[in-house]
């Protein structure tokens, strides 16, 4: 469970450097092979790494779950990184998401 | 894994919305399968190269992953989010479902309860908000 979670966490910030790299972004392929994008993509695959050693041992319908608090690190990201309203509809869906990952994990 | 995210375009071609609805729907289902299959590689997982490049479900899975995730780009990039989201959101309905009956993984009250609540949650996060 340990893994997934930082899988997660792992996976929100490779999706932070993703919109990082994607403003650098022009009509050149090579523009693709900005330092932040890679760093991104490299996150990603680190994380998909530790997820599939975190559900090795485990149930897969309690661990695939968990990979929703990557919205909730996401939301977080956006507010700190990039400045983006954390509006209430935002915020209700994280409780909500939390919420239900506890239910999960109370079910395994 | 992780999830994914980009910017909503607006659009108002009903035809062009309708094509995002139904590629997104089928990602959700391509999604559940790779997960079925990264599980059912990592179940016989060991450390070795032969043994890896052997793995044909893990291989078939994250391969399967990958283009998810191009489709899901695609499609997002002509679709509203608001309303893309909650569909995306069945990708944990679905994997829960095979994980009871592909798996065998034990059914309760507690994971069903989860689920309802983290899709109702995803829907509500991709609910556009007036601030």
């Amino acid at each position: 469970m340990l893994l997934v979670f930082i899988a997660s966490v792992i996976g929100s910030f490779g999706m932070a450097f993703l919109k990082m790299g994607s403003a650098h972004l022009t009509r050149s392929i090579w523009s693709f092979l900005n330092p932040k994008l890679l760093f991104g993509i490299g996150l990603f695959l680190g994380s998909s790494v530790f997820y599939a050693w975190g559900i090795k041992d485990g149930q897969l319908s309690v661990l695939y779950p968990m990979v929703s608090l990557g919205y909730v690190w996401g939301l977080l990201w956006a507010k700190l990184f990039f400045n983006e309203a954390l509006t209430k509809q935002k915020f209700m869906g994280l409780g909500l998401i939390l919420l239900g990952v506890c239910f999960v994990g109370m079910g395994s | 894994m992780s999830t994914t995210a980009t910017i909503a375009i607006p659009q108002s071609d009903p035809r062009a919305r309708r094509n995002s609805f139904l590629l997104v729907f089928a990602c959700t289902i391509l999604g559940s399968a790779a997960q079925l299959l990264i599980k059912t590689g990592m179940n016989h997982f060991s450390p070795h190269l032969a043994a890896l490049v052997t793995n044909l479900p893990l291989i078939a899975g994250y391969a399967l992953y990958g283009i998810n995730t191009l489709m899901m780009v695609l499609a997002l990039k002509n679709g509203e989010m608001s309303l893309l989201y909650p569909i995306i959101a069945l990708t944990y309905v679905w994997t829960t479902l095979a994980s009871y009956t592909l798996l065998g993984e034990p059914s309760n009250i507690h994971k069903n309860v989860g689920i309802v609540t983290i899709v109702l949650g995803v829907a509500v996060m991709g609910r556009r908000g007036n601030k």
